[in-house]
């Protein structure tokens, strides 16, 4: 029995009480992982379920039976084509022209030490928390002046510059971590600025433009409140405000929505997988605390 | 096989241990000495070239900012002084000064002050909810075994992940009246079926703001808890075990050395909160079907369906002015808060 003792790690007789507590901590941690994936997991469900279950007074946790029927009818809705492809061009376009504006503005800011370059970055920081509201008003007047509404270009320069400060923020929170002298020792080897740049600076920026551009085209993927009130004609609908045409006067296709936002979710939930590492630090130390 | 485990495994790690690191070394000063030293005995011209680059890097970048953010402000607040209505819009005449009518009228309507408090009250609350639940998942975070916490952080991401509109869909879904599972798992559990089968959750504004701040809540904890956890992992355990060994009660060694570690990290994300919650909107906006009831119009609801329903454009934009201005005391406080911790250098 005394012999029992020596053999236990002296951590564990140090702290006795940590794996009896460890055990009601887990428990409440898969209860608190079961009740946030929730939602995730009745929106698959209810989009493999089949139609007469969803339209039921007596909704189960588990479905009796999985078909793709909702699958069939959210892929025949009207401009389902379209409306992938509007915003395949409207996300993609805008995440391109904000990334290399921003990776330009994200050097200047990481590398030199100009006037104005603090306030530059507040303003980045303060336009962020402008309510989108304030910005919709003057931008939809401004377009039906010139003639954007209904055009793939007004929605894409307003979401290429909503990417931009957070982009720049979070860009340059990986250019200071290149140590510059990195840089300075290209150029004493004879590299131009330009040379250096590309050479040195861009191949271990490489990761984090990745990171940035993938935030960016979350954010445009998933935007819809500019591109509803911009886009008004059906068939260049992007697919946030396709997903409203499942609800009419007759009321809403459930079924059918969720097996749609299902398939819009997919590619976002595949990116966010690849980046989330970057993002916890990107969103601390990078766009969020500046 | 033991292989493929540990590398599927392997991903979702990283970031926990890494993000200490990363957080942890200081950001290189761009102007070290050497730089200097190398400014100072470079020829004259190439110092000039040198001064003027960043201006021509970040000129795109204020170019796209001032066309899609300060214009359009400037443009709020010239049209809060003026009588923008649909006719205007159409060109059709010109469109009259009219001082401070908008800001009076709006001021002096009862509406304005009840859609001003249904905002703070509804944002004190996501606010309150999202950070003590967020908090307290993160600290319980560090209490667990390593395959539970994955199977938290993937639940956290996958959460995290949902656009918003789908979430909003699925939350919609989950409380509609005849097929939602809410009603039917409380009816089950009550065992009162006639009370709510078929209640309606959005008739009365309270229960239905219940259901947007579960929405908003749930959606916004994703990021505190990780954020939080982050900053946790660099409270120093020594210190920790070190005040319980001298005695420090559970309490006492969270208030005394973890909580000052984690607290400039968490007035940043509660002040980041409180503008985000104060400016909701696609939540509210999405769960009452693009048409919300003047009952359930916050703020920048307000002033959407002024501008937008009643085309009265200016009304819209001297609200959004007024929600601005409200906001900028927070949003200076965030930007001190950024400077004190170094982050704008």
């Amino acid at each position: 029995m005394s012999a029992s003792t020596p053999t236990n790690p002296p951590a564990q007789v140090l702290r006795p009480d940590r794996s009896r507590n460890r055990l009601g901590y887990n428990i409440l941690a898969l209860v608190t992982a079961a009740l946030m994936a929730f939602p995730v997991y009745w929106l698959i469900v209810s989009s493999l379920r089949p139609n007469h279950e969803i339209r039921s007074y007596d909704q189960t946790l588990w479905p009796s039976s999985l078909t793709f029927d909702n699958f069939a009818r959210a892929v025949k809705q009207d401009n389902f084509a379209t409306a992938i492809q509007s915003s395949l061009i409207v996300s993609v376009t805008a995440v391109v022209g904000g990334m290399v504006i921003a990776t330009l503005a994200a050097l200047a800011i990481g590398r030199f030490r100009f006037f104005g370059r603090k306030a530059l970055m507040m303003v980045m920081i303060l336009v962020q928390m402008l309510p989108p509201t304030a910005m919709l008003i003057p931008i939809y007047l401004q377009l039906n002046a010139l003639g954007g509404i209904d055009e793939y270009w007004g929605l894409i320069v307003v979401y290429l510059v909503s990417t931009l400060p957070f982009a720049t923020i979070m860009i340059r929170g990986f250019v200071i971590n290149i140590p510059v002298e990195l840089e300075e020792s290209a150029m004493v080897d004879g590299c131009t600025r330009m040379g250096a740049f590309r050479r040195v600076i861009f191949p271990l920026l490489a990761p984090g433009l990745a990171a940035a551009s993938i935030f960016a085209l979350v954010n445009a993927w998933n935007e819809y409140l500019f591109a509803y009130i911009l886009i008004n004609d059906n068939s260049k609908y992007t697919l946030n405000v396709w997903l409203m045409t499942f609800t009419t006067e007759r009321g809403t296709d459930y079924g059918a929505l969720m097996a749609a936002s299902t398939l819009i979710s997919v590619p976002v939930v595949i990116f966010f997988m690849i980046i989330q590492g970057k993002m916890a630090t990107g969103l601390t130390s990078g766009a969020v605390k500046g | 096989m033991t292989a493929a485990d540990t590398q599927a495994a392997g991903p979702p790690v990283p970031p926990v241990p890494r993000a200490p690191e990363k957080i942890g070394t200081p950001p290189s000063s761009p102007s070290s000495p050497s730089g200097q030293d190398a400014a100072r005995t470079r020829p004259k011209k190439r110092r000039k070239s040198g001064e003027l680059l960043p201006y021509l890097l970040i000129l795109p970048a204020i170019l796209a900012i001032a066309a899609v953010y300060v214009y359009p402000l400037i443009k709020t607040v010239i049209m809060s002084f003026q009588d923008l209505g649909r006719a205007a819009l159409w060109g059709n005449g010109e469109t009259p000064w009219v001082g401070f009518e908008q800001f009076t009228n709006i001021l002096g309507d009862p509406e304005f002050w009840s859609v001003t408090g249904r905002t703070v009250v509804f944002m004190t609350l996501c606010v309150v909810l999202t950070m003590g639940i967020g908090l307290l998942i993160a600290l319980m975070m560090l209490r667990l075994s390593t395959w539970v916490r994955l199977t938290l952080t993937v639940a956290l991401i996958a959460a995290w992940s949902m656009p918003l509109m789908v979430a909003a869909s699925v939350f919609r879904w989950l409380a509609d009246s005849d097929y939602g599972l809410i009603n039917t798992l409380l009816a089950d559990i009550t065992g009162d079926e006639d009370r709510w089968l078929g209640h309606n959750w959005f008739l009365d504004p309270w229960q239905g703001f219940g259901i947007i701040t579960l929405l908003v809540v749930w959606g916004a904890i994703p990021f505190v808890v990780i954020t939080l956890y982050a900053a946790l992992t660099q409270v120093p355990r020594e210190l920790e075990e070190a005040a319980a060994l001298d005695g420090a009660s559970a309490f006492g060694v969270y208030r005394f050395v973890t909580w000052p570690v984690i607290k400039p990290v968490f007035t940043m994300v509660a002040t980041l909160s409180v503008i985000w919650d104060f400016n909701v909107f696609g939540q509210i906006w999405l769960l009452r079907g693009n048409k919300p009831e003047p009952d359930y119009e916050t703020l920048g609801l307000y002033s959407f369906s002024k501008a937008f329903e009643s085309t009265s454009f200016s009304q819209g934009s001297a609200i959004a002015l007024i929600t601005v201005l409200m906001l900028s005391g927070v949003a200076v406080y965030y930007l001190r808060q950024l400077i004190k911790t170094g982050e704008v250098e």
